[in-house]
């Protein structure tokens, strides 16, 4: 315990609000008659579905097939048949469905087989192939796949793992009561973690608000044969944030732009550890993890749900009351409102935290900005909101990247303390997000670009080889021709070459029209001829009849 | 005098071939002024401008032979970013050569296409697929919604599909500040 910790800039202290779920055990939420698992639950490309409807799946089973290196599988969390693939809502701001699996579940949560990976003895691609196929993700809030995070690359290795259970945000409970219930598969995983990124120096960073689980973890840590520093770090948030966690237990900090594996330092949640010990000793993908279902509710606790449950099963378990104002996935600090509650508990989801008005009151409508600068005070990434936020008000994204808009963590510091209750992350995402579609346009253009002058060339080049094919034959002709009258002894200018050249023309085109002309009425017995004739007249006859009414028309 | 006058040409001299072998040697291949505005236009190559696809438009706006109003799927934020580079005042779009429109890609019905190839031979980005007596289909991440392959297809079987927002291309939106009553 006698490590130098560091302090990062700014922070905020708001209030707590995790011992009442913190304190409680753990239930497993029943299963539901219906889950509705998401595609695209984790950072890059969404997964392929690889069942039908109709087929029956087994808990566990790969029912969406990781698509390109960044992406990862997803899961039956129980046995049942697939009733649907299609858009259905999902938990994001936009309210906008995306393709789904639902299963119909059957209740038998029948369990297709596995079995433990034997880590050590496997290739560390063949394992990261392995857990990628498992779906494994980081659980502490970015879901960005683990297979990628735990492949240190040939150039640089990880000298340097942290295990964050910081968990700064206030109401989320997850990773404590995990930490406290869980502390020793925590560390298995960790194990594995170790294994593939040849760390030599492991820490656990925990805040110091919960003490039950740094004591957990550290009775823990004294059972493995590695060893594990477990440190408290003081509570201020968001010290749960990889780059604060990071330079707080190193007094490091990750360069704009950079990544932490660039400084030798690669950082997990707790729950990832988790899901990777259950996946690599038992051999189970990820199909569940732990919710805290708190705020306005009558049992605020943690859940361990299947991933596709719908959150409002989950409510009505902790107990919903009236006077709910609306459903927040993730913290108060940096969650997204939920636009609906069918929506299906993904990878992402921390926390179901109800509003009331009483414990969320409303915020007064904004103000202009007076230019306090407390949001810089507060600022973890030592940015310069008010400056970043008159740049996305006004549309000017370029000065907003000056000004590194992208080591924004969105943590909420800003909106937190503003005297003018101005949105600020708001203004962050849409800058973010606007500065995304140009570049995503841009690519588009230079593609359109790149396409277009390819087949103007392509054109041209068949232009010009149609061209010189043409010559060539003419060129062969004419060769061809002006041998043959030398051969038969008269002079052959350039003018006789080019009129014998047209007198054969027609008489191959000669040749052809009459090989084509009917040969069926040359020998024709009388009668057959005689009827011909007929016809022939009766067809003059009424050509001539159309043609008088017509010009007895034209007459009038 | 008369070496001081046969100093200052022999500098004459140097200097002029100095500068004449590097305008050979330095010389910037293309308009670089094109090549930058060309960058700003936004590839649709949909020959709206009356230019046979933007770098056309391009040349002919650096040599002044076009005004930069008359790129419908550009908008009037091209309009504003071309006057920017130029140093011009932005103006409105020019009417005369269409009105921007939502980002679409063309749609082939599979149904009622005769395979007659003549959409392929108009489509400026090669997004099409097919071949003669084939059914043909768009490519729709290439598609730049030119509408250049609806006027050939004798079937009238292409129609313009408006891109929907879907999860991938969500854009978080301008967030509106409540304002307070005062009055």
């Amino acid at each position: 315990m006698s490590r130098e910790l560091f302090k990062f800039k700014g922070g905020v202290h708001p209030p707590e609000h995790k011992s009442d779920s913190s304190t409680q055990p753990i239930h497993a939420a029943p299963l539901p008659r219906k889950l509705v698992i998401p595609l695209r639950q984790h950072i890059g490309q969404a997964a392929k579905p690889v069942v039908n409807v109709g087929d029956r799946v087994l808990k566990g089973q790969m029912i969406g097939a990781a698509d390109g290196y960044i992406s990862a599988a997803v899961h039956a969390s129980s046995s049942g048949v697939v009733t649907a693939i299609d858009l259905q809502p999902v938990p994001h701001i936009s309210g906008l469905p995306d393709l789904c699996i639902t299963l119909e579940t059957d209740g038998r949560d029948e369990w297709i087989d596995h079995a433990p990976l034997d880590y050590q003895a496997m290739a560390p691609a063949e394992l990261r192939m392995q857990l990628r196929d498992m779906g494994l993700t980081g659980l502490g809030g970015a879901v960005f796949p683990s297979a990628v995070k735990l492949d240190p690359g040939t150039a640089h290795h990880c000298p340097t793992l942290i295990l964050n259970g910081g968990e700064c945000e206030p109401w989320i409970t997850c990773d404590d009561v995990l930490m406290r219930h869980h502390a020793d598969e925590i560390l298995q995983g960790v194990a594995v973690m170790r294994h593939l990124l040849g760390s030599t120096e492991i820490l656990v960073g925990i805040e110091d608000n919960k003490p039950e689980a740094i004591a957990a973890m550290q009775a823990a840590a004294q059972k493995m044969d590695f060893a594990v520093e477990v440190v408290a770090v003081p509570t201020l948030y968001p010290g749960g944030g990889a780059k604060q966690m990071i330079e707080t237990l190193t007094g490091k900090q990750v360069p704009s732009g950079k990544l932490s594996t660039d400084i030798g330092i690669q950082v997990f949640n707790v729950g990832t550890a988790y899901a990777l010990a259950r996946a690599v000793r038992h051999g189970e993908p990820l199909i569940s993890r732990l919710v805290t279902v708190t705020g306005h509710v009558l049992r605020r606790q943690n859940f361990v749900v299947l991933i596709g449950t719908p959150m409002h099963t989950l409510i009505t378990l902790a107990g919903d009351r009236d006077g709910t104002t609306g459903v927040l996935m993730g913290g108060p600090m940096m969650g997204v409102p939920m636009p609906n509650l069918d929506v299906p508990v993904v990878k992402a989801t921390n926390c179901i935290l109800v509003q009331s008005n009483e414990l969320f009151p409303p915020l007064p409508p904004a103000l202009p900005c007076i230019r306090c600068i407390r949001c810089a005070d507060v600022c973890p990434a030592e940015l310069q909101p008010q400056e970043l936020f008159r740049f996305a008000k006004a549309g000017d994204f370029g000065r907003a990247q000056e000004y590194h808009l992208f080591d924004c963590i969105e943590c909420g510091c800003c909106s937190y303390v503003c005297p003018s209750h101005i949105p600020l992350v708001d203004f962050y995402r849409y800058a973010k997000s606007e500065i995304w579609a140009h570049e995503k346009d841009k690519r588009a253009a230079d593609l359109a670009r790149e396409r277009h002058e390819f087949r103007q060339f392509r054109l041209e080049r068949e232009k010009k080889e149609k061209a010189e094919k043409l010559a060539a034959k003419a060129l062969a002709k004419r060769a061809e021709l002006a041998a043959e009258p030398a051969a038969a002894g008269s002079a052959a200018t350039d003018a006789d070459a080019k009129k014998a050249l047209i007198a054969a023309a027609l008489a191959r085109a000669q040749a052809k029209k009459a090989e084509v002309a009917p040969k069926n009425i040359d020998h024709l017995p009388p009668d057959t001829q005689r009827e011909i004739e007929e016809i022939e007249a009766r067809r003059a006859k009424i050509r001539e009849l159309a043609r008088q009414p017509l010009e007895s028309e034209e007459k009038t | 005098m008369l070496t001081a006058i046969l100093a200052m040409v022999a500098i004459a001299v140097v200097i002029g071939l100095v500068l004449g072998w590097s305008a050979i040697r330095f010389k910037v291949e293309g308009n670089p002024l094109a090549e930058k505005i060309d960058a700003i236009l936004p590839q649709t190559q949909c020959g709206q401008c009356g230019f046979p696809g933007c770098r056309p438009y391009a040349e002919a706006i650096a040599k002044g032979e076009a005004d930069i109003n008359q790129c419908p799927p550009g908008g009037e934020e091209g309009v504003k970013k071309l006057a920017e580079l130029l140093g011009v005042e932005p103006k409105p779009l020019d009417e005369t050569h269409g009105t921007p429109k939502p980002k679409s890609v063309a749609f082939i019905d599979e149904q009622t296409c005769i395979g007659c190839t003549l959409c392929i031979q108009a489509c400026p980005v090669d997004a099409i697929s097919g071949a003669a007596k084939q059914m043909h289909t768009i490519i729709a991440a290439e598609c730049t919604g030119c509408e250049l392959c609806l006027p050939p297809c004798p079937v009238d079987c292409i129609s313009m599909v408006p891109l929907a927002e879907d999860l991938p291309h969500w854009k978080w939106k301008h967030p509106v500040i409540e304002l307070k009553r005062v009055a």
